[in-house]
């Protein structure tokens, strides 16, 4: 068993968090206080190539493999949640589902230009009565001729106004006996007539994110839009909440290092009673814990992101490793409050701003409510993982580079 | 133009370096290229992206100096050599200055030496002047612009006066301050080539040179004694009552 980041994973590592440090730190501050997401932040990332990190060099991408985009949304949410925000939904929900899913054709016309940063990719399942339930799905999808016409509302959508493409399910067989099956899902670009979308303020958290909702009235896309066959949507969803869900876990392990990292300064630098602070054995308590989540985390997350290298199916690994890395992240947010005391209620410190973002990772992309149904649902032998028509690439560094 | 850019690798700048039992240490902080030195590859790159030619990144160093020169190669450099000797083990400024000038000999055909202001280790400051001398060629030190002619340079160089233009003939050497343009981060297509890079290794015979004797020695390492520090804050019912107070403590401390 060999721990070791290998030297392309450790200067991908280096590089995304001089980024983040040198570029977004210093001003994320006034952004998460205006509730904007910074201007920069996506054409900076494109041109870098943070977009396309784990993708094929001939479909647009950089040819990393997938810890390398861990350790990359790691380090971002070391920063920002916001910035994590991005490859989840840009690389994990959309881009990375048409690797797993798209035709030749599809992977050309969409993943491509998404890859190379040219444009915004977002992900279009959840609606305003439709969490954790996906087969209550509403909007609808209707084939006419050669064409499908779209309807329905979606909702909590991460990147809704900046994206130009949406992996999008809806219902196309409203009489399917198991409602999981009359889904499919499509990529449609965000410029079709019939398209609207907004911005929502007033968030806990991830305020200096994009996060709004996206209306279809009447949108028609050629059949050749649909990804996978009438039907496979429900598996789509799943297969693409695989991958985001693998940032989720790997951005909150950041999220818990900057908690970390935080509450350690402020240890030293704090006096009361004649010491610093971290001499007190229930500060040191606090922060042991946080190390062990910290590490704990990080493990959780790099064997999914290693399975996904060896193209091994990783669904309850990858949920496994969500739960933990988020609850903990929220846990450690909260307690690098505690540390900081008064100062840590107010924004002079990051760590109020740690604690609000790390909320809503506890929420989207799987409840941890739903997450522990799962663990144990394989637990106890009531849950499978049965194999997909296509399965997410393995890593092959000579044919992605 | 070709280009050779010395660089060092140092313990990270947030490193704790302290002496212990007579030898230096940095714990377990990572070890870095020195920030000083991305600074002058960048002045590097950039002329290469004008003017073509190559750009080499040199180092002293163990195996583990590898790192430094890979970030290098990530930035976007030609090549890398590191020169690696167990003779270099106690070299001083003098001694590494020798070593690189025979270094860049041997890479043959250079235009340009550049080196970053100093290291954040040593911070000595001397190695890109001593090069210099030991090659033959001018120094062109704190410089913050360069415009790169055939045969010949324009610089600028940010001095305490102010700012000095100077033209210099080639080849020459420049160490070069922060003003030149932030460094670029390493990219994905560098980072790709840097970590399938088999970086040649020269030792001191290899540049057909003695092993130079270093002439500066540290007979002890100690730490710098610990400051004791007491902070008294001066309250009062105006900034005219809090200022009379501080002259007055500090003509009783005897400061002034």
């Amino acid at each position: 068993m060999d721990f070791t980041l290998t030297d392309e994973q450790r200067m991908v590592q280096h590089m995304v968090r001089e980024f983040a440090q040198k570029e977004v730190a210093p001003v994320i501050k006034d952004f998460d206080r205006n509730q904007n997401m910074a201007p920069f932040i996506l054409p900076r990332m494109a041109e870098l190539g943070i977009l396309g990190i784990c993708f094929p060099i001939c479909y647009g991408g950089q040819g990393m493999d997938y810890i390398s985009m861990g350790l990359a949304c790691e380090e971002l949410e070391a920063v920002d949640t916001t910035l994590r925000v991005v490859l989840s939904v840009h690389i994990g929900l959309n881009s990375m589902g048409i690797l797993q899913w798209g035709t030749e054709e599809q992977k050309n016309l969409f993943l491509t230009p998404q890859a190379r940063g040219e444009k915004i990719a977002c992900f279009g399942l959840t609606e305003p009565g439709c969490g954790s339930d996906v087969a209550g799905i509403t909007s609808t999808a209707r084939r006419q001729g050669g064409e499908y016409i779209l309807n329905g509302e979606k909702m909590w959508i991460s990147l809704a106004t900046k994206a130009h493409h949406c992996l999008w399910v809806g219902r196309t067989n409203p009489d399917a006996s198991d409602p999981h099956e009359g889904l499919s899902a499509f990529l449609v670009e965000l410029d079709r007539p019939g398209v609207k979308t907004g911005d929502i303020h007033g968030k806990l958290g991830v305020r200096a994110g994009s996060t709004g909702w996206i209306s279809f009235q009447d949108v028609r896309v050629p059949e050749q839009n649909r990804i996978g066959e009438e039907g496979e949507g429900f598996k789509i969803a799943m297969s693409c909440l695989d991958n985001g869900r693998y940032t989720v876990a790997a951005g909150a392990t950041g999220l818990i290092r900057a908690c970390l990292e935080a509450s350690i300064k402020y240890s030293h630098e704090r006096q009361a009673f004649g010491r610093e602070i971290g001499k007190f054995q229930l500060i040191q308590q606090k922060i042991s814990y946080m190390v062990q989540s910290y590490e704990a985390a990080r493990l959780f997350y790099l064997r999914a992101g290693w399975m996904k290298n060896k193209g091994i199916r990783n669904t309850r690994e990858t949920s496994l490793a969500k739960w933990f890395a988020t609850d903990a992240s929220f846990q450690a947010a909260s307690e690098a409050i505690q540390i900081h005391g008064a100062y840590g209620y107010s924004d002079e410190y990051d760590v109020e701003r740690y604690l609000r973002n790390s909320k809503g990772a506890v929420i989207y992309e799987g409840t941890s409510e739903i997450h522990q149904l799962m663990q144990a649902g394989y637990a106890l032998g009531y849950r499978m993982d049965a194999s997909l028509r296509c399965e997410l690439p393995a890593y092959d560094v000579e044919k992605w580079q | 133009m070709n280009i050779v850019v010395c660089i060092k690798q140092v313990p990270d700048s947030a490193a704790k370096v302290v002496a212990e039992g007579g030898q230096v240490t940095w714990g377990d902080a990572p070890l870095v290229l020195n920030p000083w030195d991305e600074f002058a590859l960048e002045a590097a790159l950039v002329q290469q992206e004008a003017s073509g030619g190559d750009v080499t990144a040199i180092c002293i160093g163990n195996e583990t100096a590898k790192e430094a020169l890979k970030t290098a190669l990530a930035m976007g450099c030609s090549q890398a050599i590191l020169v690696t000797d167990p003779a270099l083990s106690e070299a001083d400024s003098q001694a590494v200055s020798h070593v690189l000038a025979a270094a860049v000999k041997k890479v043959g055909n250079v235009d340009l030496a550049l080196f970053g202001k100093q290291a954040i280790d040593s911070d000595t400051g001397v190695t890109a002047a001593q090069t210099a001398r030991c090659l033959g060629w001018p120094i062109l030190s704190s410089v913050s612009v360069i415009k790169a002619e055939p045969g010949s340079i324009h610089v600028e160089r940010s001095i305490e006066e102010g700012r000095q233009i100077v033209d210099c003939k080639l080849p020459a050497a420049i160490s070069v301050s922060k003003d030149i343009g932030e460094p670029r981060y390493p990219s994905f297509m560098g980072i790709r080539k840097a970590s399938r890079a088999t970086i040649p290794e020269w030792t001191i015979s290899d540049l057909g040179i003695d092993a130079p004797k270093a002439v500066v020695r540290w007979p002890e390492l100690i730490n710098p004694p610990a400051r004791e520090v007491t902070t008294e804050m001066i309250s009062g019912d105006s900034p005219q009552e809090i200022a009379e107070k501080l002259v007055e403590k500090i003509l009783g401390e005897k400061v002034l």
